[in-house]
């Protein structure tokens, strides 16, 4: 009887694997939601890697197993097999092959990095602080170094603003942020400080479709910036600015996670991002600019103390300020 | 057979299986590459018990999702460790100290290295590193992960930081000693009969594998002294507020440390080389396309070490070259995984442990290749690195590659070092044990890592709870495989079935010794007629076999 | 078998203990290899935090030239003077090296006492600044090294003493000395390019 060609069957394998390879890649639900403009750039990618991984891996996979099936010693025999030591045409093939998949990748890896800003961070269209709140402006200027370090031994060719990181994505480039935010990590907690509306918080809020700039830095150790389901990652170093830029695509409520081994709290170094409806961030940006109107202890202090304000209460109407909540009553001056 | 000259104080083998050396002699200051080579495997074997104990312990911690196991700074003192000691203390001394060590010079025809001493002097770092390491605890431990970023690493446990600064350097060393004997032995030493194109592969990839040893553990020296310097005599290098810049760190360790994971894996090929083909019967396929793509790797793999960097201080320009790179370097690799499998085909496999744990480790290192593949580009790396999805990757190609490759080597060389066989049932059991606990473990740390979860944390989002507790009953099963192997070794090494000089029917040097080999290796050296690897055409090759009651 | 022991000739091979040649050179000059890139990684270093600060070296920290230039000037002489140490090893006069190898322990150790009246003399510490971070742990491990390498020099000449332990068809330890300190002298040239060329000029 006729076996059916070894063709036919190399044909439907793979056919086979080339549709459990797309399906895989499509529908492997291992991603979270997507709520950036480059989520889904990022996640094409990978389920294109995915695709053909798959179809590699079950290729390799199936011919182990087809070959130890087919090939296993029978028992009693104890003769050598077919002396075969390599195939020239096989071996330019399986070296081609993956050649060509890895310049594809290589092409493609560029061209998503681009379209991601990845090839522009330091495009600042604005390098002047002009338009900020002048109580806040030394710590927008230099989100590194708090009041009280002391001044470098040398002045170093790294200036304040960041030239690392993921920058204006191609339809916004050499165009300014429409929000810029200063995030300072730190042993073990994120602080959000936005220049311009003078507002100090914990959680970083947002607009939803709105160019938003974080400004990343530490001031102890190496953290990093990252919310999955933007899929956008940056280490905050100390000494050296970097950036994320992105829109935010979808409301809600999403982790930010510290990615940089940062102590034994890593682990709880978390907060969130809130992506707001226009609405939404209006309002809550004018509920916490009424508390940041309130400047800093120590520029008040001189002028309060006069009228019987103790350091110790200008403290506790900072440190107020500084929640989203509304400050209780009995708190105003 | 003419009668070569020997002088006189040259020990002669005994008719019966010759055991030169007594069990104390493994205690001393030896220069027998054999016996130096049984040191290191043995002591980097107790190493990746302890690094596993630590494993365990991590592991027991993230069944949930709150630090309640561990204070959390001990955790971190376990990651850390367990890094280091897997690495430096494990994979890399067993493979290169151990398996080349006692392979090399029976393959190429030799009496012993170039350098027996410094091999020796080589072997004898290793143990006080060990302690060093272990006694750090007494100071908190290291804390700041295997790689010591500063700032952390400046200002973390630093009496425990500056051990293990130290225990590395003297780790480096050693390794940095065993490259230059390896490269003169394999270079200068091969028996004059045997050609370029006879060498057998496991002596391709340690020529490899030494070379990249060379050129880049130096470097890590250079950035760990400069650290030292930052914790202890207070310079600044580390330091952004006095001038320095952490980012230089990142940059000196990685230019060692990603071809660190070559040398992890390169000699762990080398064995894939010489276990196949044996127990396949077969000839290796494509034997220059995988000596050359060691070399190639050796070459590629120092000029990729950024993607390590794709979140940190990098500009675009490095980030875009080094996704390139790094996506070349795979190339070599899939070629030799393509090979082996080849070499499979019109064969007559036997599917005995050692083999098992070959094809085991074709699965889990592609699997585990493949994630590297998306690791290494940019783009996908800014969303997964430093997550659960990285650790993931280097566990299937470092536990499911080296750990299995190592097992693998064991497997197959242990009847020619003891003259005994392992216990094959046995060797079965902790086969199907390794690779359920290891699929178990590192399997679903694909999704955490994609789904939000980092790495290096002892506290954990609790929606990641129910897939952190699958990872941990897979490590207890990887656990308990040890013990089926445990007992296999101690039992087989003096009560298994006798081997005799050549159970497998391998056709490369070390088989045409006796088991184990006297201590100079052969009475008179050997003549190379023809290449390590030419099965086929042969209709009866006997071997020991499972099913063969008689000796050979 | 790859290898038939049974039935090979001897082929004039005498099979014992020490049948290979005497490979240290070769040796040496590997592991040289691993040591240049060792100084390298502390180059790499150097540089780019020369890069990333503004004025370098900084204020009150400047290099000083007159010893520096002239302990290089002994440095690469003492090269040509062991140089004439091995000519004169080949020629199988021990006592012409060992003058030579006197001279040259001499002159390096001249160069150790010129680094040392430097640091004395500098005005600033390891302490001070980035540049001196860097200054003192590069001179200081090419230090050590110039150490080791008279140490060398001087176990050759310890062991020159025992009539024919050198010969000329037998002088591992002369050149092994030789070469380790032409490396010791290259990395100097080096250095000094870096640390006080760069600087100055």
């Amino acid at each position: 009887m006729e076996q059916i060609p070894a063709s036919i069957w190399t044909l439907t394998a793979g056919v086979v694997i080339t549709l459990i390879s797309f399906w895989v890649g499509h529908n492997h639900n291992l991603l979270p939601e997507q709520a950036s403009e480059q989520a889904p750039l990022v996640d094409d990618f990978f389920d294109i890697m995915l695709t053909i991984g798959t179809a590699l891996f079950l290729v390799v996979q199936g011919a182990i197993i087809l070959f130890v099936i087919r090939y296993r010693r029978r028992a009693g025999d104890d003769g050598d097999g077919v002396p075969v030591e390599g195939n020239l045409p096989l071996e330019a093939f399986w070296t081609a092959i993956p050649a060509l998949i890895v310049i594809f990748l290589g092409i493609y890896s560029v061209d998503i990095f681009q379209r991601m800003g990845g090839l522009n961070p330091g495009d600042h269209a604005m390098h002047t602080m002009g338009d900020h709140n002048p109580a806040v402006a030394v710590v927008a200027a230099a989100p590194q170094t708090t009041a009280t370090d002391a001044p470098p031994l040398l002045a170093t060719k790294t200036n304040s603003v960041p030239e690392v990181g993921i920058g204006a994505s191609p339809d916004v480039q050499g165009k300014m942020p429409d929000l810029v935010v200063d995030v300072a990590g730190m042993q073990y907690a994120w602080i959000f400080t936005y220049p311009s509306q003078g507002i100090v918080s914990g959680e970083l809020h947002i607009p939803v479709g709105k160019d938003v700039q974080l400004n990343l830095s530490a001031r102890d150790v190496i953290h990093s910036f990252w919310v999955p389901q933007f899929r956008l990652k940056q280490d905050a170093i100390p000494g050296v600015p970097t950036e994320l830029r992105f829109k935010a695509t979808k409301p809600g409520t999403y982790p930010v996670v510290c990615a940089e081994l940062c102590g034994g709290y890593h682990g709880a170094m978390r907060t969130q991002v809130i992506v707001h409806t226009p609405e939404e961030f209006e309002t809550w940006l004018s509920q916490n600019q009424t508390m940041a109107a309130i400047p800093s202890p120590s520029l008040v202090a001189s002028h309060t103390a006069a009228l019987g304000v103790t350091p110790q209460l200008l403290a506790q109407i900072a440190a107020a300020a500084q929640s989203p909540q509304p400050v209780p009553s009995s708190n105003h001056i | 057979m003419a009668q070569a000259q020997l002088p006189l104080d040259t020990p002669l083998s005994l008719p019966e299986h010759p055991k030169a050396w007594k069990w104390y002699d493994y205690f001393t200051f030896n220069v027998d590459h054999k016996v130096i080579g049984i040191q290191y495997l043995v002591t980097a074997f107790i190493f990746y018990l302890i690094g596993g104990l630590m494993a365990v312990a991590m592991r027991t911690e993230l069944a949930t999702a709150n630090s309640d196991f561990i204070d959390p700074n001990l955790y971190n003192a376990f990651l850390t460790n367990h890094g280091t000691i897997m690495i430096f203390l494990w994979i890399v001394p067993a493979a290169i100290g151990g398996f080349g060590n006692y392979l090399v010079p029976l393959m190429v025809g030799a009496r012993d290295m170039a350098f027996p001493r410094l091999n020796a002097l080589a072997f004898w770092l290793n143990p006080p590193a060990g302690a060093l390491l272990l006694a750090s605890f007494l100071f908190g431990g290291a804390q700041a992960g295997w790689t010591s970023y500063p700032p952390l690493s400046t200002i973390t446990a630093t009496t425990a930081q500056s051990m293990w600064i130290l225990a590395i350097v003297l780790v480096g060393t050693s390794s940095i000693m065993g490259s230059v004997n390896f490269i003169v032995t394999i270079w200068k030493m091969k028996v004059p009969s045997m050609r370029w194109d006879q060498l057998p592969l496991f002596c391709w990839a340690t020529l490899a594998t030494s070379l990249l040893a060379l050129v880049s553990t130096p470097v890590l020296a250079a950035g760990l002294i400069l650290l030292l310097f930052d914790i202890n005599f207070g310079t600044s290098f580390f330091k952004p507020d006095a001038g320095g810049n952490v980012v230089i760190y990142q940059h000196l360790f990685w230019f060692y440390s990603h071809p660190a994971v070559y040398l992890m894996i390169l000699p762990i090929f080398g064995i894939m080389s010489e276990v196949i083909p044996i127990h396949a019967r077969k000839p290796i396929f494509g034997y220059w396309a995988i000596a050359y793509s060691s070399l190639a790797i050796c070459c590629v793999g120092l000029f990729v070490w950024v993607h390590h960097m794709f979140t940190s201080g990098t500009p675009p320009w490095m980030r875009m070259f080094f996704t390139i790179s790094t996506l070349i370097v795979a190339v070599p690799t899939g070629v030799k995984i393509f090979s082996w499998v080849a070499t499979l085909w019109g064969g007559k496999i036997r599917l005995n442990s050692a083999m098992l744990f070959a094809i085991g480790l074709l699965s889990m290192f592609v699997l585990g290749g493949l994630s590297g593949v998306t690791l290494g580009t940019a783009p996908v790396d800014i969303h997964v690195h430093d997550t659960y999805y990285v650790v993931a990757h280097f566990h299937y190609v470092l536990f499911g590659g080296s750990v299995f490759g190592l097992y693998a080597g064991i497997y197959h060389w242990f009847p020619k070092m003891t003259g005994r066989l392992l216990n094959e049932p046995l060797g079965i059991a902790h086969f199907v044990l390794t690779l359920v606990g290891t699929n178990l473990t590192f399997l679903p740390m694909h999704e955490l890592g994609l789904k939000g979860m980092p790495r290096r944390v002892a506290m954990y989002d609790p929606q990641f709870e129910p897939i952190n507790v699958i990872c941990t009953i897979g490590a207890f099963v990887l656990a308990f495989s040890v013990i089926p192997f445990l007992i296999n070794v101690i039992w087989s090494w003096n009560k298994g079935k006798v081997a005799g000089d050549n159970p497998w029917g391998g056709l490369s040097l070390e088989w045409t010794t006796s088991s184990p080999p006297l201590i100079e290796n052969w009475e008179v050296l050997p003549v190379v007629t023809k290449g390590p690897y030419d099965f086929g055409g042969i209709v009866h090759r006997p071997v020991m076999d499972e099913d063969d009651d008689e000796d050979e | 078998m790859q290898g038939t022991v049974e039935s090979q000739e001897t082929r004039g091979v005498i099979d014992h203990h020490h049948e290979h040649p005497d490979f240290r050179v070769l040796g040496l000059l590997v592991f040289l290899i691993s040591e240049s890139l060792m100084f390298g990684g502390l180059f790499a270093a150097y540089l780019l935090l020369r890069g990333l600060n503004e004025q370098w070296p900084p204020e009150g920290t400047e290099v000083e030239l007159l010893v520096p230039t002239i302990n290089t000037i002994i440095l690469i002489s003492s090269s040509f003077v062991i140089h004439y140490g091995d000519v004169a090893i080949k020629k199988d006069d021990v006592q012409g090296m060992r003058k030579w190898y006197w001279i040259t322990a001499a002159m390096g150790l001249v160069f150790l006492a010129g680094q040392v009246y430097e640091y004395l003399n500098l005005g600033y510490g390891l302490r001070t600044n980035i540049f001196s971070n860097c200054f003192y742990v590069m001179t200081g491990f090419h230090g050590l090294h110039v150490l080791i390498g008279v140490l060398l020099i001087l176990g050759v000449l310890w062991r020159s003493r025992r009539p024919g332990h050198y010969s000329a068809h037998q002088h591992t330890g002369v050149a092994m000395a030789e070469i380790y300190w032409h490396f010791v002298d290259v990395i100097w040239i080096i250095l000094f390019t870096l640390l006080y060329i760069l600087t100055r000029f």
